[in-house]
């Protein structure tokens, strides 16, 4: 069967980060709340890991490279959350919702 | 591409070792998607956050699969293990679950033009890294654990010491963020 070879192939991959990074760019945009746009924004980051990878085991010649890239952002993912969920915490206390629409002040 | 069609048309039988592995990866890419689409599209949090960590498994399969099996601990680890929990503390702290249902949104069009978009950025993506012809370049080193250490410690080690500050910046300013207006 054709279909059972698609592991060794680059564009399988690259179709995955694609598919991973589509799913982040739906929930930035669709997400009602700034915790749902956090975990959106966490598949973004996973895409590109993804596509770092895949490259990194087809077609770079130093394959530590890509790894040690996908390690830096998953530190700076780690980061990243940590700062937003104390941001989201602040502005639970400030505004009593996480809810974007409520989150105006000026009413445009 | 003529080599890749061929290649594909003589796959290995479903019941060879090679055809179980390549059931297994379809089985991960499904876990993948099923675990993206439970965390864009559930109402409720905690089931994005379910859906987030479920997916993140499927990457550690994905990252497996590519011959890095220290990263797909590291996914684990750090991902599913550390960066969901703080999520679900995050939705257990500040959402609360009365919350789902306030009909108040006013711009309907959200959800199918930001699919729309999400699927065009999809699919330019994808036809990109099909059709482009890559270029391979010849291998050296191995890629273990070993060397990702000692590449780590000497040609990246800058790198190494700026990302040992910005997550100590990282946790200073979680916590100044958490703690100001609590009395």
């Amino acid at each position: 069967m054709a279909i059972l070879n698609l592991y060794n192939f680059l564009g399988t991959y690259l179709v995955i980060g694609a598919l991973l990074f589509g799913f982040g760019v739906y929930g930035l945009v669709a997400r009602k709340t700034v915790i749902g746009m956090l975990i959106a924004s966490e598949f973004v980051l996973a895409g590109s890991s993804v596509n770092f990878m895949a490259f990194n085991r087809f077609l770079a010649p130093e394959p530590a490279i890509g790894q040690i890239f996908t390690l830096f952002i998953m530190a700076i993912a780690a980061a990243e959350a940590a700062i937003a969920v104390s941001i989201v915490i602040a502005v639970y206390r400030n505004y009593k919702s996480i809810d974007t629409e409520d989150l105006v002040d000026l009413h445009g | 591409m003529q080599s890749l069609s061929s290649q594909l048309a003589n796959g290995p039988s479903l019941f060879s070792a090679e055809g179980f592995v390549g059931l297994i990866f379809l089985i991960t890419i499904a876990v993948i998607i099923i675990g993206a689409f439970m965390a864009t599209t559930s109402r409720r949090l905690v089931r994005c956050v379910a859906g987030l960590a479920v997916s993140f498994t499927g990457v550690a399969g994905i990252y497996y699969f590519l011959m890095s099996p220290f990263v797909a601990m590291m996914q684990m680890l750090i991902y599913v293990g550390a960066v969901s929990i703080l999520i679900a503390f995050a939705v257990m702290l500040a959402a609360p679950e009365d919350h789902t249902g306030s009909g108040s949104r006013t711009n309907v069009l959200a959800s199918p033009l930001g699919a729309g978009m999400a699927a065009m950025v999809f699919a330019a993506l994808s036809i990109l890294g099909i059709k482009t012809q890559w270029q391979s370049f010849p291998r050296q080193g191995s890629g273990d654990i070993e060397q990702i250490g000692y590449v780590l410690l000497t040609s990246h080690s800058m790198v190494f010491e700026a990302i040992s500050l910005v997550l100590l910046i990282a946790i200073i300013g979680a916590l100044v963020l958490a703690r100001k207006g609590r009395s």
